[in-house]
């Protein structure tokens, strides 16, 4: 990132784009970048979206607004039932879903970010999660051939972030936001703090700031 | 000993646990253990939204918005706690480094299949971190009662609800009595509070061996 200072929510998610594949951190609500998605909600006109998420937020509460105004084409999620709105969605055709366990969910990331073209994994073999799926016998237990997340734009909340783009998360508001933070084209960055460079100790930094692109406060 | 089975099941399973292990334990039954295990179990509880070590709910002044367990709950984190992101703590419980899981099920059938992520004719739509878990935990451990809320059996002969995996249970705790899986079978081990063998097979479709040593225990 060549940060001269911190970006608007407005600026930063007008690199969404309609038809874009668009990541968004967060276990539920807890660790979502909240500022960015009611920025994406408010601000924003994309649509056509692909969102790869573990959830599909609440009833009206985080992605669950971007729903409600019919802007998501596509779910890819492990846990779409946390928001029986998103449930209904899907069953009324207005939404397409990918359901992935959520351990193949978290790894396709990493592999998305790490250059990674795919892995086997045991984990869904013989279920119907592994229908069309390659499947491969190794060491005697059948594995099923997963694929890289990769998107366009990632939405990512950390509790402290430097100017730099160097990013430290709290507690368990940390989850797929890492993962997430190197797997996208362009990775926008929700911080609770904003700190001088230097401040953060180097060795407690868990995303370098090499994968961060743009920087907004959490309001 | 309370009356509610779910209680009863629940002190059972504790009694499976050893000193020092890893234990993820899923909603519901699981989740009733740790009121079950004393001081001296001293189990590392792991939670699959990224924490190992939770500790008890937190008093309302320790409430903290950053710190959940996988069941979106409000927990605190132990002295010598330690947080992860979503790609590590897969591989984790992929890898074979978390000891135990304890998880409820629909159905287990007598091969040691489990389903307990879908119901035939519902949305299919959410999975979370069940596959990964009973298909990469050392041991899985079922906590369910004997029958559904309508009577049918859930030891079966076979499962007819969608497989989370095949193989994958290795012990199941209902309030009847404990089954352990023994050469690719399910073995009674231990009757419970009174019940007979005739009480074990009259709630279940599945065929089972009894072991030589059959115990008759009470909780």
């Amino acid at each position: 990132m060549t940060l001269d200072g911190i970006t608007t929510a407005e600026d930063a998610v007008a690199h969404v784009r309609s038809g874009d594949t668009v990541m968004v951190g967060g276990f539920g609500l807890v660790g979502a970048p909240l500022t960015l998605i009611d920025a994406l909600v408010e601000l924003s006109d994309a649509t056509d979206l692909t969102i790869v998420s573990n959830n599909i937020g609440e009833p009206g509460r985080g992605l669950g607004k971007l729903l409600r105004q019919g802007r998501i084409r596509r779910g890819i999620s492990s846990y779409f039932t946390s928001n029986p709105e998103a449930v209904d969605a899907v069953n009324a055709g207005e939404m397409e879903a990918t359901l992935l366990p959520q351990g193949t969910f978290a790894e396709a990331i990493r592999a998305g970010g790490a250059g990674v073209g795919g892995f086997f994994t045991p984990v869904g073999a013989g279920t119907l999660l592994a229908e069309g799926k390659e499947e491969r016998m190794l060491d005697g237990v059948p594995h099923v051939l997963e694929l890289p997340l990769q998107a366009d734009v990632a939405l990512v909340y950390a509790a402290r972030a430097d100017r730099l783009g160097n990013l430290w998360y709290r507690h368990t508001a940390r989850n797929f936001n890492p993962l997430m933070a190197t797997a996208a084209r362009v990775t926008i960055v929700e911080a609770g703090e904003v700190l001088e460079v230097g401040e953060l100790e180097p060795e407690s930094i868990h995303t370098p700031h090499l994968y961060v692109d743009f920087l907004v406060e959490r309001r | 000993m309370s009356d509610d089975p779910r209680h009863r099941i629940a002190a059972r399973a504790a009694r499976e646990l050893r000193p020092g292990e890893v234990v993820n334990l899923g909603i519901g039954i699981p989740n009733l253990i740790p009121r079950f295990l004393g001081d001296e179990a001293n189990v590392f509880v792991h939670t699959e939204n990224g924490l190992l070590g939770v500790g008890p709910p937190p008093a309302d002044d320790e409430l903290d918005e950053d710190l959940i367990d996988a069941a979106k709950r409000p927990i605190t984190a132990l002295p010598g706690a330690a947080y992860f992101d979503s790609a590590q703590s897969f591989a984790m419980i992929r890898g074979g480094h978390v000891d135990t899981a304890v998880l409820g099920a629909l159905q287990v059938s007598e091969r040691g299949d489990i389903a307990n992520w879908a119901v035939p004719g519902k949305d299919v739509l959410g999975v979370g971190g069940a596959m990964d878990l009973v298909v990469g935990a050392r041991r899985v451990i079922v906590t369910m009662t004997a029958t559904s809320s309508t009577g049918e059996p859930k030891i079966v002969e076979r499962c007819s609800f969608p497989l989370t995996a095949a193989a994958a249970v290795d012990t199941v705790v209902t309030e009847l009595c404990v089954f352990h899986r023994r050469d690719g079978r399910l073995c009674l081990t231990e009757l419970l509070d009174g019940a007979t063998i005739d009480d074990v097979r009259a709630l279940t479709t599945a065929r089972f061996a009894v072991d030589e040593a059959l115990a008759v225990g009470s909780v």
